[in-house]
């Protein structure tokens, strides 16, 4: 009998997709699959949960599951694993999930694995590494349960059948614990498709030579319209453009039908984020650039040469 | 007000690579500071310097992590510690977590940073393993830190912006890339480093046993995943434009 568990964000509009992703993975690994969800709106994603193969849900709904950071989400759940001891917990690789991952690993000494792609069994992960060329296997040992960190989309979530039933858990974290406080939340506005769900990504680096010409990478998205802009991190980290536009390991993995790289390197960090995209394009001058090895079209050349051509070019034939 | 930063030395990109039979990677030469470190400690030099306190660099790692911290110590921290011992051989992030956590118990400190991720482990937790093991508060991914009323305010990193985040001390905080502007070294600092305290410890002198570092994972093989077939890739000309439209409406994007 294994008993496998998803730690499921829930936000205002119910499960987080990496939720559902790693429920359906988890129903091939676990006899018994569990959701636990802490934070306003956990009942509520329960049914979701449910029809993702969740067959239980702990659910809590208390606010300072969400606005005190880690601390009474990791005190809660450490609960739930002393009764309940699941051997395996596979947790999205969202700050908060890491966040609480680190802190229950130091209750329970178990083995934790971040990065993974993969999990071939209850004691096995898969991660990648050198710019994903090599596959490389974990065995996972140690008192349970096991914690591994999954890689956005690494599954495809699909629904199941199958009843639930939503156990409430209350916050246990003793009131003098002290912890950090959310005491304010700022949202960039955005415009257009969310980056992880637009069918084309147009993603900017270094080579773009100065932080006026993403214009072009705009004016580009608008013409293509189901398009979203991102970006490499060195420019991220100039101030070019918002973070909430970074792909790669410390930002988003997109996995569009069509990843055009404009003025981007390839450094392993920028690629583990998109190489799941159905097509890659690259423009860069350097032919040696590592993003050409994952191009299908690759054009070697100057970027701002080739991309006002390119937004005439899609213009004329969108009529926009 | 007194600060410990956890650095971490990484393999120096330039020293030749040897795959062992263990899958541990090993690399010739000493050690380099992890440069998504030193965003850690320049936040931990300014906050020293406005409050005339002193800032300890720790590290677990090979011998030839000294490098690092010697690094850290021409920036302006004051002492280093280095954990080093053969038991640590091949330590995965627990064992990592509960010797700089020891560690961390052997001095008085307001405050301990560290970076959000190593640039060669990446697993992002060992922070928050210390922070549990010492029973403090934390927060992550902190782009700007400032002790306001002896309370951390930070700004933390969302997917979508940014939270504020209040925070009593002593806490562990770590700081993204951009946090801050890791100052370069002065001749003057990197001839003062050689002078400073630098204390190497064992596991036995942090109290710790072979057995609370054994490890919990193991690599147990390693295969290449498969290669993708390799694209066109052409110089630019009047063509490229309509090459590109080409393949978006072939992807039925267009
Ligand atoms: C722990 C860690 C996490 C990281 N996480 C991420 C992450 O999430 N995402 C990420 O992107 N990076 C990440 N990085 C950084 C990564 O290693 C690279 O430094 C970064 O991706 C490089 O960005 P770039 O390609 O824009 O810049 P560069 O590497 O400087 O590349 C610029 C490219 O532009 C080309 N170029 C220059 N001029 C032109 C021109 N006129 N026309 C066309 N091409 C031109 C150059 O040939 C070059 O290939 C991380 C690093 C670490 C250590
Ligand atoms: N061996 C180590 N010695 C000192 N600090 C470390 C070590 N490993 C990790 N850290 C700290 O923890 C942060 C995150 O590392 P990691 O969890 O390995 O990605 C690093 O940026 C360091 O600040």
């Amino acid at each position: 009998m294994s008993r496998v568990w998803v730690w499921a964000e829930v936000g205002p509009d119910g499960p987080s997709p990496a939720a559902l992703e790693l429920l359906t993975k988890a129903r091939d690994l676990g006899d018994e699959v569990a959701a636990v969800a802490l934070g306003p709106g956990a009942t509520a994603a329960a049914a979701e949960l449910g029809a993702h193969g969740a067959s239980t849900v702990f659910a809590g709904d208390d606010e300072p599951f969400r606005d005190v950071l880690a601390r009474p989400a990791a005190i809660a759940l450490h609960g739930l694993i002393a009764e309940h001891v699941p051997d395996l917990l596979l947790f999205p690789s969202t700050y908060d999930a890491r966040d609480v991952a680190g802190r229950v690993q130091a209750m329970t000494g178990s083995a934790l694995m971040a990065g993974a792609v993969d999990v071939p069994a209850i004691d096995r992960a898969r991660t990648q590494i050198a710019g994903g060329s090599l596959f490389v296997d974990v065995a996972l040992e140690g008192p349970a349960p096991h914690l591994v960190l999954v890689r956005p989309k690494s599954f495809t979530a699909e629904p199941a059948d199958g009843a639930v039933d939503v156990r409430t858990v209350e916050i246990a974290a003793p009131a003098e614990v002290p912890a950090a406080r959310r005491v304010e939340r700022h949202r960039e506005a955005a415009a257009g498709p969310k980056l992880e769900e637009a069918k084309v990504v147009i993603s900017g680096g270094r080579g773009l030579q100065d932080p006026a010409n993403f214009r072009l990478l705009d004016e580009l998205a608008a013409a293509i319209g189901d398009a979203a802009v991102g970006a490499s991190r060195a420019v991220v980290d100039a101030g070019w453009i918002p973070y909430s536009h970074q792909v790669g390991q410390t930002g988003k993995t997109v996995k569009p039908e069509v990843y055009l790289a404009v003025g981007i390197s390839g450094a392993l960090q920028h690629v583990v984020g998109m190489k799941g995209a159905k097509r890659v394009v690259a423009i860069n001058k350097d032919p040696d650039a590592p993003i050409f090895r994952l191009a299908d079209l690759g054009i070697v050349g100057d970027a701002l040469t080739v991309l006002p051509a390119l937004i005439a070019e899609v213009r004329a034939r969108t009529g926009s | 007000m007194d600060i410990s930063v956890l650095v971490k030395s990484i393999p120096d990109p330039g020293g030749d690579t040897v795959l062992g039979d263990d899958f541990l990677v090993r690399r010739a030469g000493d050690g380099t500071l992890d440069p998504g470190d030193e965003f850690a400690v320049e936040a931990a030099l300014q906050l020293a310097e406005a409050s005339d306190g002193e800032v300890i660099v720790i590290t677990m790692g090979p011998e030839g992590a000294a490098a690092a911290v010697r690094r850290a110590l021409s920036m302006g921290a004051h002492r280093a510690v280095v954990v080093t011992d053969d038991a640590l051989r091949g330590a995965d992030a627990l064992a990592t977590a509960r010797v700089l956590a020891a560690a961390l118990r052997h001095g008085p400190f307001d405050l301990v940073l560290a970076g959000v991720e190593s640039t060669d482990g990446y697993t992002g937790t060992v922070p928050m393993t210390v922070a549990e093991l010492l029973d403090l508060p934390s927060a992550t991914f902190a782009k700007r830190l400032e002790i306001v009323d002896g309370v951390a305010r930070i700004q933390r990193q969302t997917e979508d912006g940014y939270d504020v985040v209040e925070c009593p001390l002593p806490a562990v905080v770590t700081l993204t890339a951009g946090a801050t502007e890791p100052r370069y070294p002065t001749l003057k600092g990197i001839m003062g480093a050689k002078q400073k305290p630098l204390e190497t410890l064992g596991l036995s002198d942090l109290g710790l046993t072979a057995a609370d570092v054994a490890p919990t994972q193991r690599v147990v093989g390693v295969e290449p995943a498969p290669e993708k077939a390799a694209g066109q890739v052409v110089p630019a000309d009047d063509t490229s434009a309509a090459r590109i439209a080409d393949l978006l409406a072939d992807a039925k994007v267009l």
